[in-house]
């Protein structure tokens, strides 16, 4: 059987991340995609704590730690400097959460996508600050459970709809957006050679299922991410060119089953979860007509 | 072997000469957001790299907290940097400056002592910067544009000494200095390359050798000797700070003698210790007292961070009173400067020490103040006494 | 010397076989090395080896690579046993028990 993605690792076992992490598996696919020339530069995050306490790293690429709010920064120095020194072959990703991208990390963000640096910035979707012990982000989608939108006495989750970055990086006008999620490690590779072409900012952000704080078992970690694509909650896309691809179409499976599988979900009833069918349906037919729009002009 | 005293030859502000001796330092990169009166630093060094006067790459973040972030990466990716700021824009840089010391990063940057609001005030005081004495960061005040050029310079010699790796914040006070024009001395080039050699930083990001650049550590883990070496080093970068102050009047002719300035203490009774261009008016009042024979001196502190106590104890040896002129806010404690100074002669020195509170937001500290600080320090007032203070009406 | 706050020993050094409650064990009879369980893998805990160290029953299957848990590293977490196409990862027990 011919290997579906490549066969180098550049993250070594022996790390500290939880039972069936797809945080892990994400930079797990990047580096494969992206190769040892590769610098990578993570916040306060899961993944600052993953490769383990000094003096131990497990990525085999340099890894710099920085405060939570700097990454888009730090890349943005990263890549100055090593074009000063002639290493415009080596790539400069940042590496960050949706806490650290959605909300803490947002502007420096946005101001590294605006000035145009040739970086990647890949945003690992958990949904939630969940290396803190699972509370509430800008990206936890309506209807979850964390330990800041507690279950209390009415049956309480989270009020407000996911904040998705990649539509506004597409908005503002990042030469590559898309994004991805571990149950399709060929789409997601796939999509970083893609953005390798590019010279300029990319960013991609992977849904990456954390078993810990969405309250289902680890084994079902791939599972629940291939659901969140097939049930249309979580729809993979391409944004490049100015033209917008739907990269995965959803199949016939119900937002009803993806969010039973999930124990953050239980608080919802009828009504809650038909909010969440509509979001869904809404959120397709918005990408689908931006797919006709910047394809036919 | 002393070189002679330079000629001027150039006429320019604080800011101008601070962006000259980033250029003269051959700074690879530099990042800064503007904030006045901080902006003419950065807007001439934009104009250089316009210019191609100088080979940096300029990046214009969206908060001073990415300005230092992306000098933080560039410098450990191996090329010397700079920033500067002021006041509170200094202040959202807070939590990059631990990190930047932490990584032992030999950054140099330029800060314009600015006041903090509310109310908004533009003009010059220390309370920006003495808020940073805990982040790792050596800190110099200086007195003139001239000072302020030689600094950079300076800076970067100590902050990259393989005994040091601290990065190192080079004061000016708003508009006194950064915005006030006076004759200047611009080495040459030459000069400057043969004082100042190109950055080695041995651990810079190399993909052959992978790591993890600041990680984590556990308690039982290498952090607190990392935070122990980190204070050992700033301790002991008086050898190294002294010695290239000593190199660089060799080579360029101008003394700055060190972390601290003596005027007038060879026989002093009577001495005030202060900072910044302050320092220059309590000169003038201390020659004015000589000629009327009053035997009183001052002590200008260059660096606040390494604190120099011991230069303080040997320097007021023998003193009937001193006094410690603070331009920054201090709740309940003495003053940022007094605190340290009086902790410097707990148990070396008996003699009596007066604090003083003055030119908070940028307000005049006028020759006649000095005259009554000098007054109190006679008079052996200890405690701490605001000048220049109006009554509540 | 300066301190400087590096990481540079390879997590290889830290075993995670302690964290298994379930092990994971490959039917190498029923497996067609189709590498799904490696590739799903968040513990990077497969090693591939020449197929012809392994038995199969049928000789096609014996010529290809297949996958090998390394018990050093798995933690158990059964993604493996969830995603084999052709259910051949059996999860049982550890009974190992680390001190």
């Amino acid at each position: 059987m011919p290997f579906s993605i490549p066969e180098q690792e550049l993250m070594e076992p022996g790390h500290t991340a939880c039972h069936g992490c797809g945080a892990t598996l994400s930079m797990r696919y990047v580096l494969k995609a992206l190769g040892k020339d590769t610098v990578i530069s993570v916040p306060a995050a899961c993944w600052a704590v993953i490769p383990g306490a000094m003096p131990n790293r497990t990525l085999d690429v340099p890894m710099v730690y920085t405060p939570f709010a700097a990454t888009g920064a730090v890349i943005s120095g990263l890549r100055e400097a090593f074009d000063i020194q002639g290493k415009e072959d080596f790539n400069v990703v940042g590496f960050a959460g949706d806490g650290g991208t959605a909300d803490i990390g947002l502007q420096s963000l946005s101001g590294a996508m605006e000035r145009g640096h040739n970086v990647f910035y890949f945003m690992y979707d958990n949904e939630g600050y969940m290396n803190t012990g699972v509370q509430r982000s800008g990206s936890t989608p309506y209807g979850a459970i964390t330990t800041t939108t507690p279950i209390g006495k009415d049956r309480n989750f989270k009020k407000q709809n996911k904040k998705v970055v990649a539509d506004l990086m597409m908005a503002q006008g990042v030469p590559y957006v898309a994004t991805a999620t571990i149950a399709y490690p060929e789409d997601l590779i796939r999509k970083v050679n893609n953005a390798k072409k590019i010279n300029g900012p990319k960013f991609i952000q992977i849904l990456s299922p954390c078993p810990v704080g969405w309250y289902f078992p680890p084994e079902k970690s791939i599972e629940v991410s291939r659901l969140a694509v097939q049930s249309g909650i979580f729809p993979l896309y391409e944004f490049q060119n100015g033209v917008l691809k739907v990269t995965k179409q959803p199949r016939p499976v119900s937002v009803r089953e993806y969010l039973s599988m999930q124990n953050r979900f239980r608080s919802l009833d009828e009504d809650d979860i038909k909010k969440i069918e509509k979001y869904a349906e809404e959120r397709m037919e918005y990408l689908i007509g931006k797919e006709k729009e910047t394809q036919s002009s | 072997m002393q070189a002679m005293q330079k000629k001027y030859n150039a006429i320019m502000t604080g800011n101008e000469a601070v962006a000259v001796g980033a250029k003269l330092a051959r700074v690879g990169f530099i990042s800064a957001y503007p904030i006045t009166p901080q902006t003419t630093i950065v807007e001439k060094l934009a104009e250089m790299v316009s210019n191609r006067e100088i080979q940096a790459r300029y990046v214009e973040v969206e908060s001073e907290h990415s300005a230092l972030a992306a000098t933080f990466a560039s410098e450990l990716a191996g090329v010397r940097s700079y920033t500067a700021t002021s006041s509170h824009g200094l202040l959202y840089m807070h939590e990059m400056l631990h990190w930047t010391a932490g990584m032992r990063l030999p950054v140099v940057m330029s800060v314009v002592n600015r006041a903090l609001g509310p109310p908004w005030n533009i003009w010059t005081e220390q309370t920006d910067t003495m808020n940073q004495k805990e982040t790792g960061w050596m800190q110099v005040y200086c007195e003139s544009n001239q000072e302020a050029l030689d600094t950079i310079l300076m800076g970067y010699r100590i902050a990259e000494s393989n005994d040091v790796m601290l990065p190192i914040m080079s004061m000016e006070d708003a508009f006194v200095l950064s915005h006030t024009s006076e004759p200047v001395n611009i080495p040459e080039q030459d000069e400057v390359d043969a004082f100042l050699p190109s950055l080695d930083l041995k651990y810079r990001i190399d993909n052959n050798r992978p790591m993890g650049y600041g990680s984590y550590s556990t308690p039982d883990g290498p952090f607190m000797e990392l935070k122990v070496d980190m204070m050992e080093s700033m301790k002991n970068s008086r050898q190294t700070i002294n010695r290239v102050t000593s190199e660089f009047r060799d080579a360029f002719g101008r003394d700055y003698s060190g972390m601290i300035e003596k005027y007038a203490m060879d026989d002093a009774d009577y001495a005030l210790i202060a900072s910044g261009t302050l320092a220059s008016t309590g000169k003038y009042v201390v020659k004015k007292m000589r000629e009327s024979g009053k035997k009183v001196g001052l002590i200008r502190l260059r660096f606040f961070r390494p604190f120099p106590d011991r230069e303080i104890v040997d320097a007021t040896r023998g003193l009937k009173g001193v006094g410690v002129l603070d331009r920054s806010v201090s709740f309940s404690a003495s003053g940022s400067v007094v605190s340290e100074v009086k902790s410097a002669l707990y148990g070396n020195s008996s003699i009596p020490v007066t604090g003083f509170v003055a030119g908070l937001g940028g307000r005049d500290v006028r020759v006649e103040d000095f005259y009554k600080m000098f007054d109190y320090i006679e008079k052996g007032k200890t405690g701490k006494y605001y000048i220049g203070w109006k009554e509540a009406q | 010397m300066i301190l400087a706050p590096l990481a540079d020993r390879s997590s290889r050094a830290n075993h995670t076989d302690s964290w298994r409650i379930l092990k994971p064990e490959i039917k190498y009879d029923k497996c067609i090395r189709c590498m799904i369980c490696w590739k799903f893998c968040p513990d990077n805990a497969f090693t591939v080896v020449s197929g012809e160290e392994l038995e199969s029953p049928n000789p096609r299957v014996a010529a290809l690579e297949a996958p090998v848990i390394d018990y050093d590293y798995c933690k158990g977490c059964g993604i493996c046993a969830n995603e084999c196409p052709e259910k051949c990862i059996e999860m049982g027990i550890e009974t190992k028990m680390v001190i």
